[in-house]
């Protein structure tokens, strides 16, 4: 396990998955369907994938703030990635994981880090976050 | 950073307004962590578009604020939600979403929120004053309070709206302050001819262009005529919200923080200035029409939902012809009741267009399943409708919309695109 960055803590938890690394932004409303875990938008190059259980590299997030509620269906449905790593500092994704501890939902990691921090892993590589951000490979 | 806050702020936290406001407090604390707000700011209203039903966490996240005892602190509106209160039937949903839907818009009753169901909360009594903090949710409202009204908000969503509403605070920062208001780049519109200038066709189209060009940075826009009226500025930045995150424009000689260009600027030197062109416009125009088909299926209009003026004008445009096609005018429950009593609600009904209040045609199953062409003079259905929808789009003036509904056949006015 070696550690390749500290990430910003944007929502402080553990996480550990497959790494997926989308390769355009999202806006979570309209772009992934929360009950399936998967990138809906037909227009999106990572269509169809699933982003259940991955640590999900997102270089930014877009559009509709009614994004925090997809957020929030995606941890109710068990369907949420393991973490999410923002390329830019998101509230919105950030707000829909807030409100899900307060109902008592299983938490995930949400952090800020740039995506070059990143640039040696290779999707499917296992990454873990840890609660304080900091993240190592394997 | 955790914000500094009042002895009052941090009562609610510690529970002396019950479970609700305090849960409500902490998700509003968490926020202003986010967005590194270093207090909270006191709000005198709020818009919530939580109401929407998007999945069962919504409704048991409002239902938990029920169960807590909570309540408004502050006069709140409701955007629109899943389902069509006073014509039920007219949206397909199974029973589990027509449940749940509906458990959702009456758990924000619960809490103390008004009934308006409305994306146009303004144009239905709830008008903020010039320089009042408020918390709104919903894109193009945040547009029109902030630029038409020169209320101040920023951009709330889901479950913060309400968490506002509950604690009467918001996070301070971003359009809160006078600072983040200022135009940074001054777009010249003075070279659009006065015809396209005054007609309503035009502003959806300037807003798409908008939203696409300065996404979040304030713009000023000198060259408009001082007739243009507040649909035609609420079509803009309903347009500009879809396609960039735009939350506050001005318009020089018009709207409230801009007498002048240099009292929209601060006096600071802009950082860009842009001239408007037939170039840019026809590429914007032609953004919002994705089939170039010239049959229609389908007809949507109202969106933001018609104010009274544009409900009339279409009853006007449409009496005594009749829609081959299914044609929806989506509006508020008020405005809806201003119809019915001057009549203009028959003369709509008798033409075959369907009234839709209380939520609309692209954020719930209303359409025809079968899909195919929907025709709109909304810029903000043109940029949601192929996603939210499935039905390619085509984009035209209220009068295209009726003459193509009127026939099957799409008839649009392009001399006026030309300059």
């Amino acid at each position: 396990m070696v550690k390749v960055a500290d990430a910003r803590v944007l929502v402080a938890a553990a996480g550990v998955g497959p790494l997926l690394r989308l390769r355009a932004p999202i806006s979570f409303w309209g772009g992934v369907d929360p009950v399936a875990g998967t990138v809906a938008d037909p227009r999106h190059p990572d269509h169809g994938r699933s982003i259940a259980g991955t640590v999900l590299l997102v270089p930014a997030a877009v559009g509709s703030s009614s994004s925090s509620a997809i957020m929030l269906e995606l941890l109710r449905e068990g369907t949420a990635p393991a973490a999410i790593v923002l390329g830019r500092a998101d509230a919105i994704l950030a707000l829909g994981a807030v409100v899900g501890r307060e109902l008592g939902y299983a938490p995930i990691s949400i952090v800020e880090l740039s995506p070059e921090a990143l640039g040696g892993v290779a999707d499917g590589d296992i990454v873990r976050i840890d609660e304080d951000g900091a993240t190592f490979l394997g | 950073m955790i914000p500094i806050l009042t002895p009052h702020e941090r009562a609610l936290l510690d529970g002396a307004g019950g479970e609700a406001a305090a849960l409500a407090m902490r998700v509003v604390v968490a926020a202003a962590e986010l967005l590194g707000a270093q207090r909270l700011v006191e709000i005198a209203s709020a818009h919530v578009d939580g109401c929407l039903y998007h999945g069962d966490g919504g409704v048991e996240f409002a239902e938990r604020l029920v169960a807590g005892a909570g309540r408004v602190a502050v006069p709140t509106t409701l955007n629109v939600g899943a389902l069509d209160l006073l014509h039920p039937g007219r949206v397909r949903a199974d029973a589990h979403r027509t449940e749940m839907a509906r458990r959702q818009m009456d758990a924000y009753l619960a809490l103390g929120c008004t009934p308006t169901w409305t994306c146009a909360p303004y144009q239905a009594g709830h008008r903020p004053a010039l320089g009042e903090q408020v918390a709104w949710g919903e894109s193009n409202a945040i547009a029109f309070a902030n630029s038409v009204l020169g209320a101040r908000t920023e951009r709330y969503g889901d479950f913060l709206d309400a968490c506002c509403a509950l604690t009467a605070r918001a996070p301070l920062h971003g359009l809160h302050l006078g600072e983040n208001r200022r135009a940074t780049v001054v777009v010249d519109a003075s070279v659009v001819p006065a015809a396209l200038a005054a007609d309503d066709v035009f502003y959806p189209v300037l807003g798409t262009w908008l939203g696409l060009e300065v996404g979040r940075d304030v713009a000023a826009i000198v060259g408009l005529p001082a007739s243009v009226t507040e649909d035609q500025l609420k079509a803009l930045g309903a347009a500009a919200a879809s396609t960039g995150a735009v939350a506050l424009f001005h318009v020089v000689g018009v709207t409230p923080e801009a007498p002048t260009l240099e009292a929209a600027t601060g006096g600071v030197e802009p950082t860009r200035r842009v001239t408007l062109s037939a170039g840019a416009m026809r590429s914007a125009l032609d953004r919002l029409s994705t089939t170039a088909s010239d049959g229609v299926d389908a007809v949507a209009v109202g969106s933001p939902h018609l104010s009274l003026d544009e409900a009339r004008r279409l009853a006007e445009l449409v009496g005594g012809r009749r829609m081959a096609v299914p044609f929806y005018a989506c509006t508020g429950r008020d405005v809806l009741k201003a119809l019915e009593a001057s009549g203009d609600a028959n003369a709509l009904a008798e033409a075959g267009v369907e009234v839709v209040v209380d939520t609309c045609v692209v954020v719930t199953p209303i359409l025809p399943a079968a899909g195919g062409v929907l025709m709109t003079c909304s810029g903000k259905f043109a940029h949601y409708g192929p996603s939210n929808t499935g039905y390619e789009v085509v984009y035209g003036s209220l009068e295209d919309c009726v003459a193509s509904a009127e026939t099957g056949r799409i008839v649009r006015d392009e001399a006026v695109w030309t300059w």
